[in-house]
């Protein structure tokens, strides 16, 4: 057993290491972000010289991802859930092609919206890409899935989505670890046409893909991560995925007297689903995220036997706990202190002296003057301003959607329309919106707020770093209204004045507000 | 064995370290070990709660289901109060009395403490000022673990020996200030 009590993303990444691994792809967000952080501190991954170094962005990283299996090699992309939104084009598609190497793509999901816009559950993608999905239950789990999930995607030509969810991501426990696997070699793929998606090779490939789906089924069964308990109580079984099993087995002390499905590989394993539907009266479904195996067994008339999230046994939304479950069991709870009315919400604050901070009370100095101006943000610790005092943006809605918004808004006559956005956002999916802006000289301002750095998700490297106004020129903002200014309290009436200047402009400039996160120079 | 704690504070108070040093000490006692943090946004300033769970048999959960903790341990007074919904009826309650105030309208102080002495098994200790007596006001983290000590099934030996690696990196002077921070805790409830 390991001594070091690892985190769940830990687990998985020393698993993808000691599966031969040879490139993580990635574009932080959390809570995947410690996967990467921990193959990139990795002396192991140092001497061997696996890949590990952040993307653009997600889609940039699974594409590399997909380039590394192609050439033979074993390769890993992470990314939390919303990510997999930016990647679905290269990861739909990449069920299409099949992988050569071995392809493990990971969704980190965040359920209660710890630090993330929805709750979006990776299954589905799983299901829709035509793919086998894993969903740990614990960090061994995630630990031995990585190899089982290499191999089986080199033996069935296919990639694999890993899901895990906020909890066991940023968990730490002691775990088991096997012995170290070489990396592979490069090698061909088994039909060297399979990656060229034209139309007459893509229904090839597609009806290939339909086919293994009775194969992935049968794997589901065969899957030693998918247990049958039985028990003697058949007036209900319960079927638990994921981590929700634990929650399950501490419900009813592990002595749960009802046969239980457990359940952590997709597609859903028909037999033993068969055999706990032909046992049980009703079905208790427990799963974490969205009513994924719980809609599928309902069907479309909402099968009554079906309980769960959408029948009402459980909360529609949110993490689960073992208080959940064992309420939806009836079974007797712990008394609760009742919550104190004097408690109140300590939201995240923007740290004192951050830059962000100056820019903000800049901008609203200046838009003090035109009511009807509105400010579309983005994501990043400058989504803050949203907060009192600075109540300072009217949107953060996915990365780069400010300037694509912000030129939306124009188009429609809303002005000024200004859009605030960090400098690896603007790197990650700005760019594209800038171009279309530049296309039409769209009357917007657009801020970049260059911290140098990606602070958000805790300082990883930003990388447009010293390129900004050189992509910015290059793209075709022009040269007179691309200005520059430090954002620093003492620098706040030439700053304004700045931002006057190009707010009045009625075509498109940006401003570029450069001083570094304090976070980051502090870790210096 | 089992024992289940929720650690509360605000970002940048130390209650992962805290969590670390508890974590390696149970796991050097051949003790299975769980310890959850909810990270992302909050390290500015915002609520942050870890939940650790210690025990001799496999342990399931991550997370320390409401009404059942053995301790919650609070860097801070409010954030004690808001974490009491973990805290079992025959629990343990500590928590610092130094309040973060870094929000509009802080509830008056007199009111949190008196609602966390209400509870039957409290122990309320100023760790900001017991650190700062002794000169090192950065280890109030340090002041409450040799608070929770007392209630803790692990030799006080191996925790401080949990400090000592913790800290190691940062030399000697650091880890003497923190052992010294560690017994006042320890001493501050008896
Ligand atoms: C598609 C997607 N990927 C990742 C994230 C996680 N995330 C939120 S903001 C952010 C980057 C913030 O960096 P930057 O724009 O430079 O702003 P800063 O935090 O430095 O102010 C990341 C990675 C996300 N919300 N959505
Ligand atoms: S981490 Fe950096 S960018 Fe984020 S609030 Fe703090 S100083 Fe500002």
């Amino acid at each position: 057993m390991s001594e070091n009590l690892l985190l769940g993303d830990e687990a998985l990444a020393q698993g993808a290491l000691d599966a031969g691994l040879s490139g993580c792809y990635a574009y932080p967000g959390t809570p995947s972000t410690e996967i990467m952080e921990y193959i990139q501190s990795s002396p192991e991954a140092a001497a061997r010289g696996v890949h590990r170094n952040w993307s653009s962005n997600e889609k940039v990283a699974m594409e590399e991802a997909l380039g590394m299996s192609y050439a033979g090699k074993r390769a890993m992309v992470c990314m939390k859930h919303v990510g997999l939104n930016v990647a679905a084009d290269g990861f739909i598609n990449a069920a299409v092609t099949g992988s050569n190497g071995g392809l493990l793509v990971v969704a980190a999901d965040d359920p209660s919206m710890h630090s993330s816009q929805n709750e979006q559950d990776s299954r589905f993608y799983a299901q829709f890409a035509l793919i086998p999905c894993l969903e740990p239950s614990s960090q061994q789990e995630a630990y031995n899935m990585a190899a089982d999930a290499f191999s089986w995607s080199e033996q069935y030509e296919t990639p694999l989505l890993l899901r895990l969810t906020t909890r066991l991501s940023h968990s730490r426990a002691n775990i088991c670890t096997a012995p170290a696997q070489a990396e592979r070699a490069l090698r061909e793929p088994s039909n060297p046409r399979r990656f060229t998606l034209l139309p007459a090779i893509a229904k090839q490939n597609y009806q290939r893909l339909c086919e293994k789906q009775a194969v992935f089924a049968e794997l589901s069964d065969k899957s030693p991560y998918n247990l049958y308990y039985a028990g003697q109580d058949c007036s209900m079984g319960i079927i638990c995925t994921g981590i929700a099993s634990n929650y399950v087995q501490e419900a009813f002390a592990g002595k749960c007297p009802h046969p239980i499905l457990k359940i952590s590989q997709y597609p859903l394993p028909q037999e033993k689903l068969a055999r706990l539907l032909a046992e049980c009266e009703k079905i208790l479904v427990v799963e974490e995220g969205m009513p994924f195996v719980e809609t599928q067994l309902r069907g479309p008339l909402g099968d009554s036997r079906i309980l769960g999230r959408l029948s009402g046994a459980l909360p529609r939304s949110g993490e689960l706990n073992t208080r959940l479950v064992q309420a939806a069991c009836g079974l007797p709870l712990p008394p609760l202190v009742q919550p104190s009315p004097l408690v109140l919400n300590r939201p995240p604050r923007l740290c004192e002296g951050c830059p962000h901070i100056s820019t903000y009370e800049a901008l609203n100095q200046v838009l003090r003057d035109y009511p009807a101006g509105r400010v579309f943000g983005d994501i990043g610790c400058y989504t803050l301003g949203a907060l009192p005092p600075f109540n300072a943006i009217s949107s953060c809605v996915d990365m780069g959607a400010s300037i694509a918004m912000a030129k939306g808004a124009a188009d429609a006559g809303l002005l000024p329309a200004v859009a605030v956005i960090g400098d690896s956002t603007f790197t990650h999916s700005g760019m594209t919106g800038l171009l279309d802006a530049v296309w039409e000289n769209s009357p917007i301002t657009i801020i970049i707020v260059d911290n140098y750095t990606t602070a958000m998700t805790g300082g990883q490297a930003s990388l447009g770093y010293g390129k900004i106004e050189n992509i910015c020129l290059g793209l075709g903002v022009a040269q007179e209204h691309l200005r520059i200014f430090n954002p620093l309290p003492k620098l706040h009436d030439a700053n304004v004045r700045v931002l006057q200047e190009e707010i009045a402009y009625p075509g498109l400039s940006v401003v570029i507000a450069r001083r570094e996160c304090l976070q980051t120079i502090r870790k210096k | 064995m089992k024992y289940d704690i929720v650690l509360a504070g605000v970002g940048g108070q130390g209650i992962l370290s805290i969590a670390a040093i508890i974590g390696q000490a149970a796991v050097s006692q051949g003790l299975n070990v769980k310890q959850s943090e909810i990270h992302g946004m909050s390290q500015r300033g915002g609520s942050v709660v870890a939940h650790l769970r210690l025990g001799s048999a496999a342990i399931k959960s991550d997370q320390i289901a409401p009404g059942s903790a053995d301790m919650v341990l609070a860097m801070e007074p409010m954030e004690a109060l808001r974490s009491l919904e973990f805290l079992s009826p025959a629990g343990v309650l500590i928590s610092n009395t130094t309040p973060v105030v870094n929000i509009g309208e802080y509830p008056p102080l007199p009111e949190v403490l008196s609602a966390l002495q209400a509870h039957a098994n409290s122990h309320l200790l100023d760790g900001d000022q017991i650190a700062k007596a002794l000169g090192s006001p950065r280890a109030v983290n340090m002041v409450l673990l040799g608070a929770m000590a007392a209630f803790l099934a692990l030799p006080e030996e191996i925790l401080t020996a949990a400090i000592r690696e913790l800290f190691a990196r940062k030399g000697e002077a650091v880890i003497a200030s923190n052992l010294k921070a560690f017994a006042a805790g320890r001493a501050a409830v008896n």
